[in-house]
């Protein structure tokens, strides 16, 4: 067991490991992210946001374990991505890399940099101003003028277009980390039976689903909003 | 005229073996330790010998000219291996493989080796299962079966089309057990080219690193030779580009004889020749004559006409084809041996019937396989009145299952659907049965040097049957040589470490050095292939399928000329001290040279005509087996065993008397 | 057809190494490429250069010998064959053809095409073999009877002949089509269980020391791979080390 990580097999299956994780973070985000094109102006969303943002479990376990499933993720796809161009330090003069894998699997320290870009951003809007107020300010109330801020903060996110344009186009660069991601987790698990196929197939609509589905909702919060 | 001992342990046929295993000599395992033995050639034989002499205790040392032991030339066989396990129940057993052995072979081989053979074979493919080798299964989860040439019964077990390979590799497999353990040091890349013999015994050999061109010493208790057969001496044939014969021809040099170099076995069914700049024939598994038919058309005008591209063949009825080897021999049809196969074929394109530009080619027509599996497999399906595009559908799927590698190959090297037209098949060299002679022991007339496997002439007399080449390979290699060498390196326990240093290591190597200066300072005006493709053609036009006296005559002069003019203007670019594939080809041409003539010596004084070998002079003159070969068992039932005197006309004839004592010589009929 | 050919020239492993174009004619379009690469080597012999070193030998597209990177793809544009199966008829009249040798620091270029792989070797050596005796005196060969489906899956992965192409076409020169193909034929058949979680874990640490990469199942070696082992292989080797690692 002590020597795992230190195999190609075991860190393969560490990043396989932690990308589960985090899609299904990413899937319990979305769901949370969908509440608030509720017609309901934002109840849901702000009830919702408040629990997150305040539970114990949430803040204490699985934040930190969230923060470190990212940070391991990339680090991990770093090292590998060094280990994997010492793997081969003459380049060909001509190399085909189309006629036989997709764009995307060839790609993914790419597609991963533009997400780790946008989680950047994201820590920015959302994350850092958060630990401000609860840990700096010591106000854990959530509310802001009597009110709920969450949903109101979201909505003032979706202003700008350009960085709606910035949050479309990493959200497109994510449906093409889980379009070779998902079912490549699976591989590197060694899943293979009679449902790796239904698998692959799940997989490639996870991957588009999500991703479309929070670029939709930012344009809704984009259009509805007064301008 | 000297004879020659076989060393054959007396008493009845099929207690031999079990009686020389009783009375040998044994190491003890302690002084195995102490004993080194060096293996030339890592395919079925060379490999398997290496693997179990290592298990055994001995220190060995492998040669293998390619990259890595797996790549030895036994991987390409395709069609099966030959074992009487009598699994099918079709009254196989020991001594049946024995007599169809013997009788393919045209009684020209030794009695006592075929049926040690036979009586090992079963053992091997317990052995290979064992080892993980994955041979075909039926759905009740045991080992199938399939039929080769020449033989009434199913014995034959497959892996897909690859079961040299698989079997190899199983052999690999037990190498690489003994490389990690330590107990075969593997030299890849490397060429032998010299034996080193110290008081008549041979005691190591001389070798090229091919990476880096030095010559090295190895030293040895033994010197087992696997490095398989000559049939690139016709520069055409189905072996590996590398395939050569320099190891055998150096021992031959050094006083081993040379057995039979005439039996050489031209198979039937490889895909033609489509050019000059053709580098190798590919053979297409015997196995596909289960299923295929051959035929050619029986009208001139036909010929023409698919020659000119006027009509397909897919156009001609039935009544149209000449079916000739169910014409020739009912009893076999399809799956007569190689030998008459060929000579068949090779009888209807002389006649001007053969279907391609060049005139040498005949089809082999899947048709009524596909309609008749097709029809099976309705039947089993449960589909009344099925169409025959479903039929045709069904069948091939079957055809498929069966040979779907097969017809992959063909497609992408000729460009044609086997499944929609028939193939185009023409005979090529494929195997040598002659080879370094040997006695019971495996060991030949050097003592301490011992040739298995191809390399020497035992069990398959005049011609071998499908699926015995891997028999005899793995048989000699994991389970005759691990007895009988030992027998002999009893009385070496006491030896001690082989010095390199002697002067006749020293000698050996300033020999090899020499004429490794000469080809590179030479700098003549062709290339080593311009001579090796001339001495191929010669080999074929006059020593090929069909001999007479006038043409082994020639062939003789012109080879003897072709080699005075390759010493003279050989050209060898590079140096001697890097990788340098050119200077390889060089040595190897070299010995050719000299060994296609002493096979055209060996043709020309066999005036018989016997399985591979077949002289235009004597065929039945009438009778039933009117135009078929005519063997003389009154004056060639020997062995003809050369002794190396120089130049190659020069050798001098041992014979090796055959007897035959359980098996009544008869005309080999498969009408 | 005429042809021009930008082909790799290293003199030995130290040497640095180039691409060199060179020029033939009249190509048969039946020619296997090899059989180019002959016309070429003849013509370079008769000009008084050194021709061009590749490896070959079976020339049928078994022995695993061949090795050429030709446009960018591991023997060359056509599917399922090796590099000496390949035909000019894949190519046309006035093409470029670049051709060089397979890429890998586990494989490194002993001279123009020819690389050294026996990396594969001691990945081998390390425990690609079922430790029985070779004596034949083993049980006999239909004692234990082996499920069709297990026996033939055993056989398509064992069909695997060791040229390299998978871990030359990877981007990240992994060798785990090759190692998991050795893996799975053992792991498919009785006869490998016995040693099953050994044999995994020392052949993953042998590819691992060698220096190959790691796989990120970009599925293109089993595009190229001539003999079309599948990514199923991969898979079931990350899950025999998975359960070997959890037992050991």
């Amino acid at each position: 067991m002590s020597g795992l990580l230190k195999s190609s097999i075991g860190r393969k299956f560490a990043m396989a490991l932690s990308a589960f994780f985090l899609m299904f973070f990413l899937l319990q985000h979305f769901v949370i992210n969908l509440t608030s094109i509720f017609p309901d102006h934002g109840a849901t969303f702000n009830q919702l946001s408040h629990f997150m943002g305040t539970n114990p479990m949430v803040q204490y376990v699985m934040q930190p374990i969230l923060i470190f499933g990212v940070v391991f993720h990339f680090v991990m796809g770093f090292v590998l991505e060094v280990k994997n161009r010492n793997a081969q330090k003459v380049k060909y003069a001509k190399n085909n890399g189309a006629a036989n894998s997709t764009w995307m699997s060839r790609n993914m320290i790419w597609s991963g940099l533009a997400i780790l870009a946008f989680i950047v951003l994201h820590f920015i809007d959302f994350w850092f101003p958060e630990i401000n107020t609860k840990f700096i300010q010591g106000d854990w109330s959530g509310l802001h003028d009597g009110e709920f801020r969450y949903f109101h903060e979201l909505q003032q996110k979706f202003h700008n277009p350009v960085r709606v344009g910035a949050y479309i186009g990493a959200f497109a660069f994510l449906a093409m980390h889980l379009l070779h991601g998902f079912s490549s987790a699976f591989q590197s698990m060694g899943a293979n039976n009679k449902y790796t196929n239904g698998l692959k197939t799940f997989g490639k609509l996870y991957a588009i689903l999500i991703p479309v589905g929070f670029m939709l909702i930012a344009l809704v919060h984009y259009f509805n909003n007064p301008h | 005229m000297a004879t020659l001992d076989s060393k054959t342990p007396k008493g009845p046929l099929k207690d031999k073996w079990t009686t020389y295993k009783d009375k040998i000599n044994l190491v003890n395992p302690a002084n195995k330790r102490l004993i080194d033995v060096i293996v030339v050639g890592t395919g079925l034989a060379g490999g398997s010998a290496a693997a179990t002499l290592a298990e055994l205790g001995y220190n060995v040392k492998a040669f293998a000219y390619q990259d890595s032991p797996r790549r030895a030339h036994s991987i390409a066989a395709q069609g099966g291996i030959n074992a009487a396990k009598n699994y099918q129940g079709d009254g196989d057993s020991s001594y049946r493989l024995f007599y169809d052995t013997v009788k393919g072979g045209d009684y020209r081989s030794r009695e006592a080796n075929v049926h040690r053979l036979a009586e090992v074979s079963a053992n091997i493919i317990d052995q290979c299962v064992a080892q993980g080798v994955p041979f075909a299964r039926d759905y009740g989860g045991l080992l199938d079966n399939r039929s080769f040439g020449g033989v009434l019964v199913s014995r034959t077990f497959y892996a897909k089309g690859q079961t040299g390979q698989q079997l190899l590799l199983g052999a690999y497999s037990a190498m690489n057990r003994q490389i990690a353990r330590g107990k075969i040091e593997m030299f890849n890349r490397h060429e032998m080219l010299d034996v080193v013999i110290v008081d008549g015994k041979a005691r190591g050999i001389i070798a090229r690193n091919l990476v880096t061109g030095e010559i090295e010493r190895h030293s040895a208790h033994a010197v087992v030779i696997a490095s398989g057969g000559y049939g690139n001496v016709y520069f055409l044939s189905t072996n590996a580009m590398g395939s050569n014969a320099t190891a055998a021809w150096k021992i031959h040099k050094k006083g081993a004889y040379f057995a039979n170099p005439c039996y050489t076995q031209i198979h039937p069914t490889c895909i033609p020749r489509s050019g000059d700049y053709q580098s190798k024939l590919t053979l297409m598994s015997e196995s596909l004559r289960n299923d295929g038919r051959i035929w050619v058309p029986k009208n001139m005008e036909d010929v023409l006409a698919i020659r000119e591209g006027r009509k397909k063949p897919t156009d001609l009825s039935e009544e149209e084809r000449d079916y000739y080897l169910e014409r020739r021999y009912p009893a076999f049809g399809n799956l007569v041996p190689r030998d008459v196969a060929s000579r068949a074929a090779k009888e209807r394109c002389d006649a001007g019937y053969g279907v391609n530009a060049t005139g040498e080619a005949v089809y082999l027509d899947f048709k009524s396989a596909i309609e008749r599996y097709g029809k099976e497999q309705a039947k089993l399906k449960g589909i009344e009145n099925p169409s025959a595009a479903k039929i045709t559908e069904l069948g091939e799927a079957i055809v498929e299952a069966k040979y779907g590698n097969l017809f992959q190959m063909y497609e992408k090297i000729v460009d044609q659907n086997p499944y929609k037209t028939p193939m185009m098949i023409y005979p090529a060299t494929h195997y040598t049965m002659g080879g370094i002679w040997v006695d019971y022991n495996l060991m030949t007339t050097i003592e301490g040097c011992y040739a298995i496997g191809e390399a020497n002439f035992s069990d398959h007399g005049a011609n071998r049957l499908g699926a015995s080449a891997l028999m005899q390979g793995l048989a000699d290699g994991y389970f005759v040589l691990p007895y009988t060498i030992g027998d002999y390196l009893s009385n070496d326990i006491r030896t001690g470490k082989i010095s390199t240093d002697s002067k006749e290591f020293e000698e050996a190597e300033k020999a090899v050095k020499e004429r490794i200066d000469f080809f590179v300072n030479n700098k003549g005006s062709k290339s080593v292939d311009y001579f090796h493709k001339k001495l191929g053609k010669v080999m074929w036009d006059k020593v090929g399928m069909a001999r007479n006296e006038k043409g082994l005559q020639e062939a003789m002069a012109e080879i003897k000329a072709i080699r005075e003019e390759f010493w003279k203007e050989v050209k060898v670019p590079g140096n001697a001290n890097e990788m340098n594939p050119e200077l390889e080809k060089a040595g190897r041409v070299a010995d050719f040279l000299e060994l296609g003539e002493l096979f055209a010596k060996d043709a020309l004084h066999r005036t018989e005509s016997c399985g591979g070998h077949f002289r235009e002079e004597s065929v039945e003159l009438d009778g039933p087996q009117k135009g078929e070969a005519k063997r003389d068992d009154a004056n060639f039932a020997y062995v003809a065993a050369w002794e190396y005197k120089g130049e190659p006309a020069d050798a001098v004839l041992h014979k090796e008397q055959l007897e035959f004592n359980d098996i009544e010589l008869k005309q080999r009929s498969y009408k | 057809m005429n042809l021009t050919l930008k082909i790799w020239r290293q003199k030995d492993a130290n040497d640095k190494g180039q691409m060199v174009d060179y020029k033939v004619t009249d190509i048969s379009e039946h020619m296997s490429f090899l059989e180019m690469m002959d016309v070429l080597n003849e013509q370079l012999v008769n000009s008084g250069d050194e021709p061009v070193a590749f490896d070959h030998d079976c020339r049928e597209g078994i022995c695993g010998m061949c090795s050429m990177y030709i446009n960018g793809e591991a023997h060359g544009p056509d599917r399922g064959v090796t590099t000496c199966q390949l035909h000019m008829r894949m190519f046309n009249d006035g093409d470029t053809i670049t051709i060089e040798p397979f890429r890998a620091t586990a494989f490194p270029v002993i001279k123009d095409l020819v690389v050294d792989r026996t990396s594969f070797e001691r990945i081998q050596q390390a425990g690609g073999f079922i430790s029985v005796n070779t004596s034949g005196n083993t049980q006999d060969a239909n004692a234990i009877p082996i499920a069709k489906e297990a026996a033939d899956k055993a056989m398509d992965a064992a069909t695997c002949i060791g040229c390299g192409a998978c871990v030359a076409t990877c981007k990240n020169s992994s060798a785990m089509l090759f190692v998991g193909a050795k893996v799975s034929q053992y792991a498919l058949l009785p006869q490998g269980q016995v040693e099953a979680t050994d044999r995994v874990l020392n052949m993953v640490k042998q590819m691992d020391e060698e220096g190959f990469g790691n796989c990120t199942n970009t599925g293109a070696c089993e595009i190229e791979c001539p003999k079309g082992i599948s990514l199923e292989n991969i898979a079931r080797m990350n899950s025999e080390f998975m359960k070997a690692s959890l037992k050991g």
